[in-house]
C-alpha cells in the first residue's frame, strides 16, 4: 500500500507541479466553455445581433415601400444593384434582397391568377444559409400582407381582375367579394385595408429541467470542454507511461517487488483523481459564475463523472500499451481524441450530424458521457437516465483496460 | 551472494544472451566488460528479475526469483543505464518514492534518505529539483535511488556514461565505500580502465557469451605480449618486414614516426634496440607499456572494444 500511495502521490505532484499542464486541464476548459456557452446560449434582446440585409428596391411601389424595415431581427439597408452582389461575395453582407421593377403591379395581378408570378431575388453568402432562410420567411409574411393590402383596394383589384382571363361567372363572384371587402374596410373603426396577415402566433417553449427554467447553454459547453480536456489528460497519462519506459524509470519500478496491478492500478487511480478534479473544478466554476445547476440527480452526475474518469484512465493505459514511442503515440492519440470529442457532440450538437453519423456516435464513449452530463444538468433527469451512460462508460473502461493489460510490453524492457 | 547459471535469452532470431554464468561473493565487485550489443543489459535484466530467462537460473543469497512481488527483489538494487529519475521532482522526493517502492515509510524512510544523501554527497541539494542538477550529480542521485532500501547486491548498468572525470571519480569513491561495507556489486561497462580499477574479477562478454573470466592480472596473462616497446625514431625506417621476423617480436605497428613493438618478454628490449641501431634507425626516445584489457579483448575477438 505504501508503494501504491507513493506512486499515486508522485503522479499528482508532477501534475500540479507543471503549470502548463494545470492551465491546460483547468483554465482551458473554463475559458473555452465560457466562450461556447456565451455564443450558443440565449442572450438578452439588446445583445442579439441583427442580420444585415441589403435591399435593392427597383420597384419603389406601395407594395415594396419599407421592405423589412420594421423587423427586430433584421437590419435592412438600402443599396444599389451594382454593389450588392459584390458585397455578398466579399462577405460584407450575409443576405441581399433584389425586388425588380414592376414587382408590385405583377404581384397584384398574380394574386388573382393573372400574368406570371414575379420573382424576388435573394442573394446569400453560402456560409449564412440559416440567415437566408430566416429572411425568406420574413419576406414571405411581409410580402403577403403588403400585396393583399394593395391588391384588395377596389380600383387596383378591379384593374387586376379585368386583366385576368376569368370566366364570366367567376368574374361576377369575385366582383361581389371585392364589394364586400370594400364595404368591410370602409366601415367605421375598420382595419382600413391592412392586408392579410398570418392568422396565428407561435408559442415557443424550451423544454428544460422544469417549467419556467431557462436553458443554460453553459451546462452543455462546460460538460463538453471538461470531456475534451479530460481526454487530453488521458493522452498525457499514456505518453507519460511511455516516457517512463524511455527514461529507464519503468525498469527501476519493475526491479522493485511490485505487482503489475500496483504499477498500472496506481497510474489509473491517479488519472481518475485528476479527471474528477478537472470535472469538479470546471463544474464548480460553472456553478459559481454561470449558475449551472445539477438539476437532475446528483448521484447520477457523480456516477457519470466517476465512470468517465475511469474510462479516461483506461484510455491513457491503452495509448501506453499500443504506442511504441511517445512521439509516435502522441500524433495518433491526438487524432483519435479529437475524433472522439467531435463525435461526442461536445463541439456542436450531435443532432446536426447526418443520420448515419449519429448512429456511429453511439459507439463513442464520450458521446454517452456528454449525454449523461446533459441529462443530469440542464435536462434535469433522474438517476435512471444516468444508468445507461454509466454502464457504457464502465464497459468501455473494461475493454480499454483489458486491451491495455493484454498488449502492455512488460518483458525485455 | 549472486549466482547465475547458464542464462539464455533470445528475442526472435537474435540470441541476446547464450549461456552466461556468473558468481559473485559478499563484498566482491564483478565487472561485465564488453562492447555495446554484447548482451550486458539483457544479462543485467535477468539478474534483476526484469527479464525471464529462456533457460538458466538466478539466485540471490540462495533464493530464486518468484514473480513480480518476490522478496528476493528487496536484496537487489538496480542502477539503470538511463538517468531514471523524475526531473520534475526534488531530489528528496525522488528518493522517498524509490524507498516507498520497497515499503519504506515514516522514520525509516527519512533515515535511509539521509544515509544515501550523505553517501553520494548531495545532502545540501535535497530540496532542489533534479532538472537543476549537473550530469554528474544526476548520476550520483541515480545511484542513491538504488540504495534507499539498503540492498545486499547492486547491479550497475554503465553508471558512468557521459560523466566528466571528476564526477566519475566521485562515483567510484561511492562504489568503493559500498564494497568496503560488504556489498556485492556487478558492474557493466565498456570502459576497461573503470573495470580494471574497481573489479575483483572481470567477465568479458561478446555476442551474448562470456568469452573469458578472471582477475585483472589473470586476464592480462591472456594477452599475447608481455610488454609494448614504443620507439620514437628520427627518420623513416624501411625494414619493417625483417623487424617483424625477429625472434621474440609478436607484433609491430607504426604511428607517425613511432614504432610500437609487442615483445614476448622484457629481455627482448635490449636486443631489439641493438638491432634497430645496426639497421640504420636513429632512436630518439624509448618507453614501455603494459598490455591492457583492450589488448586482451582484441586478442580474444579480433576487434577493439569501441569498434566492436
Amino acid at each position: 500500500m505504501t508503494a501504491f500511495i507513493a506512486l499515486v502521490r508522485k503522479d499528482l505532484r508532477i501534475f500540479f507541479g507543471d503549470r502548463r499542464a494545470v492551465i491546460m486541464a483547468f483554465a482551458a476548459p473554463i475559458l473555452i466553455g465560457s466562450f461556447f456557452g456565451y455564443v450558443f446560449g440565449p442572450k438578452p434582446a439588446q445583445e442579439q445581433s441583427r442580420v444585415r440585409v441589403l435591399v435593392v428596391d427597383e420597384d419603389r411601389s406601395e407594395v415594396t415601400r419599407g421592405l423589412l424595415a420594421n423587423e427586430a431581427t433584421v437590419e435592412a439597408v438600402e443599396a444599389g444593384l451594382a454593389e450588392t452582389r459584390d458585397a455578398v461575395r466579399k462577405g460584407k453582407a450575409p443576405v441581399a434582397v433584389v425586388v425588380p421593377k414592376g414587382f408590385g403591379e405583377a404581384a397584384g395581378q398574380a394574386l388573382f391568377g393573372a400574368g406570371v408570378k414575379p420573382q424576388i431575388g435573394v442573394l446569400f453568402d453560402p456560409s449564412h444559409a440559416v440567415e437566408a432562410s430566416m429572411v425568406k420567411g420574413l419576406l414571405t409574411g411581409q410580402m403577403m400582407q403588403a400585396v393583399t393590402r394593395v391588391g384588395f383596394k377596389p380600383e387596383a383589384a378591379r384593374r387586376a381582375m379585368d386583366g385576368a382571363s376569368l370566366l364570366p361567372g367567376d368574374k361576377a363572384a369575385l366582383g361581389r367579394l371585392l364589394d364586400s371587402v370594400e364595404a368591410f374596410q370602409a366601415r367605421p373603426g375598420g382595419s382600413g385595408g391592412g392586408g392579410l396577415s398570418v392568422p396565428f402566433a407561435m408559442a415557443d417553449e424550451a423544454v428544460t429541467a422544469g417549467s419556467g427554467v431557462a436553458y443554460n447553454a453553459y451546462a452543455h459547453s462546460f460538460g463538453g470542454m471538461a470531456i475534451q480536456f479530460m481526454l487530453f489528460m488521458g493522452i498525457d497519462v499514456g505518453i507519460g507511461m511511455l516516457l517512463l519506459r524511455q527514461r529507464g524509470l519503468w525498469r527501476r519500478f519493475r526491479a522493485a517487488p511490485l505487482s503489475k496491478s500496483v504499477l498500472l492500478g496506481s497510474r489509473a487511480v491517479s488519472a481518475m483523481v485528476m479527471g474528477m478534479l478537472i470535472l469538479g473544478v470546471v463544474f464548480g466554476f460553472a456553478y459559481l459564475v454561470f449558475d449551472v445547476r445539477i438539476s437532475g440527480s446528483l448521484l447520477g452526475f457523480l456516477g457519470v463523472c466517476a465512470a468517465f474518469s475511469l474510462m479516461t484512465a483506461a484510455y491513457g493505459m491503452l495509448i501506453a500499451a499500443i504506442g511504441k514511442t511517445p512521439e509516435a503515440a502522441r500524433g495518433v492519440a491526438i487524432l483519435g481524441t479529437l475524433l472522439m470529442v467531435m463525435l461526442s457532440g461536445a463541439w456542436v450538437p450531435s443532432f446536426l450530424f447526418p443520420r448515419w453519423m449519429q448512429a456511429v456516435t453511439m459507439a463513442v464513449p464520450a458521446r454517452w458521457a456528454m449525454d449523461g452530463l446533459d441529462a443530469m444538468t440542464w435536462r434535469g433527469l433522474g438517476v435512471g437516465e444516468a444508468v445507461s451512460p454509466i454502464l457504457v462508460l464502465l464497459g468501455s473502461a473494461v475493454v480499454f483496460g483489458g486491451v491495455a493489460v493484454w498488449r502492455f510490453r512488460w518483458e525485455g524492457e | 551472494m549472486l549466482v547465475a547459471r547458464n542464462l539464455y535469452k533470445a528475442y526472435g532470431p537474435l540470441q541476446a544472451v547464450g549461456g552466461v554464468s556468473l558468481d559473485a561473493g559478499v563484498g566482491q565487485v564483478i565487472g561485465l566488460l564488453g562492447p555495446n550489443g554484447a548482451g550486458k543489459t539483457t544479462t543485467i535484466g535477468m539478474l534483476a528479475g526484469l527479464v525471464t530467462p529462456d533457460q538458466g537460473e538466478v539466485r540471490i543469497a540462495g533464493k530464486p526469483f518468484g514473480g513480480d512481488t518476490s522478496e528476493t527483489k528487496c536484496l537487489l538494487g538496480l542502477v539503470p543505464q538511463e538517468l531514471a529519475l523524475f526531473d520534475e521532482l526534488p531530489a528528496g522526493a525522488n528518493l522517498d518514492l524509490f524507498g516507498a517502492l520497497y515499503g519504506l515509510n515514516g522514520k525509516r524512510l527519512a533515515m535511509e534518505r539521509e544515509r544515501v544523501f550523505a553517501l553520494v554527497g548531495l545532502a545540501d541539494r535535497a530540496k532542489d529539483k533534479v532538472d537543476t542538477f549537473s550530469g554528474g550529480m544526476k548520476r550520483r542521485l541515480n545511484l542513491a535511488a538504488a540504495l534507499m532500501h539498503d540492498p545486499q547486491v547492486l547491479l550497475l548498468d554503465e553508471p558512468t556514461v557521459g560523466v566528466a572525470p571528476q564526477s566519475r571519480n566521485a562515483i567510484f569513491d561511492n562504489l568503493e565505500a559500498l564494497k568496503a561495507a560488504g556489498k556485492t556489486l556487478l558492474y557493466t561497462t565498456h570502459y576497461m580502465e573503470e573495470a580494471a580499477r574497481l573489479c575483483d574479477r572481470i567477465a568479458i562478454m561478446d555476442h551474448g557469451k562470456v568469452i573469458a573470466e578472471d582477475t585483472v592480472s589473470g586476464l592480462l596473462r591472456l594477452a599475447p605480449v608481455e610488454s609494448f616497446v614504443v620507439i620514437d625514431l628520427a627518420g623513416a625506417f624501411g625494414r619493417m618486414a625483417e623487424l617483424q621476423e625477429l625472434d621474440g617480436v609478436m607484433e609491430v605497428s607504426v604511428s607517425g614516426a613511432a614504432l610500437r613493438v609487442g615483445v614476448r618478454g622484457m629481455e627482448m628490449v635490449g636486443p631489439l634496440l641493438t638491432w634497430l641501431a645496426a639497421n640504420g634507425a636513429v632512436v630518439e626516445h624509448v618507453r614501455t607499456e603494459r598490455p591492457t584489457l583492450e589488448t586482451v579483448f582484441l586478442h580474444l575477438t579480433g576487434r577493439t572494444l569501441r569498434d566492436a
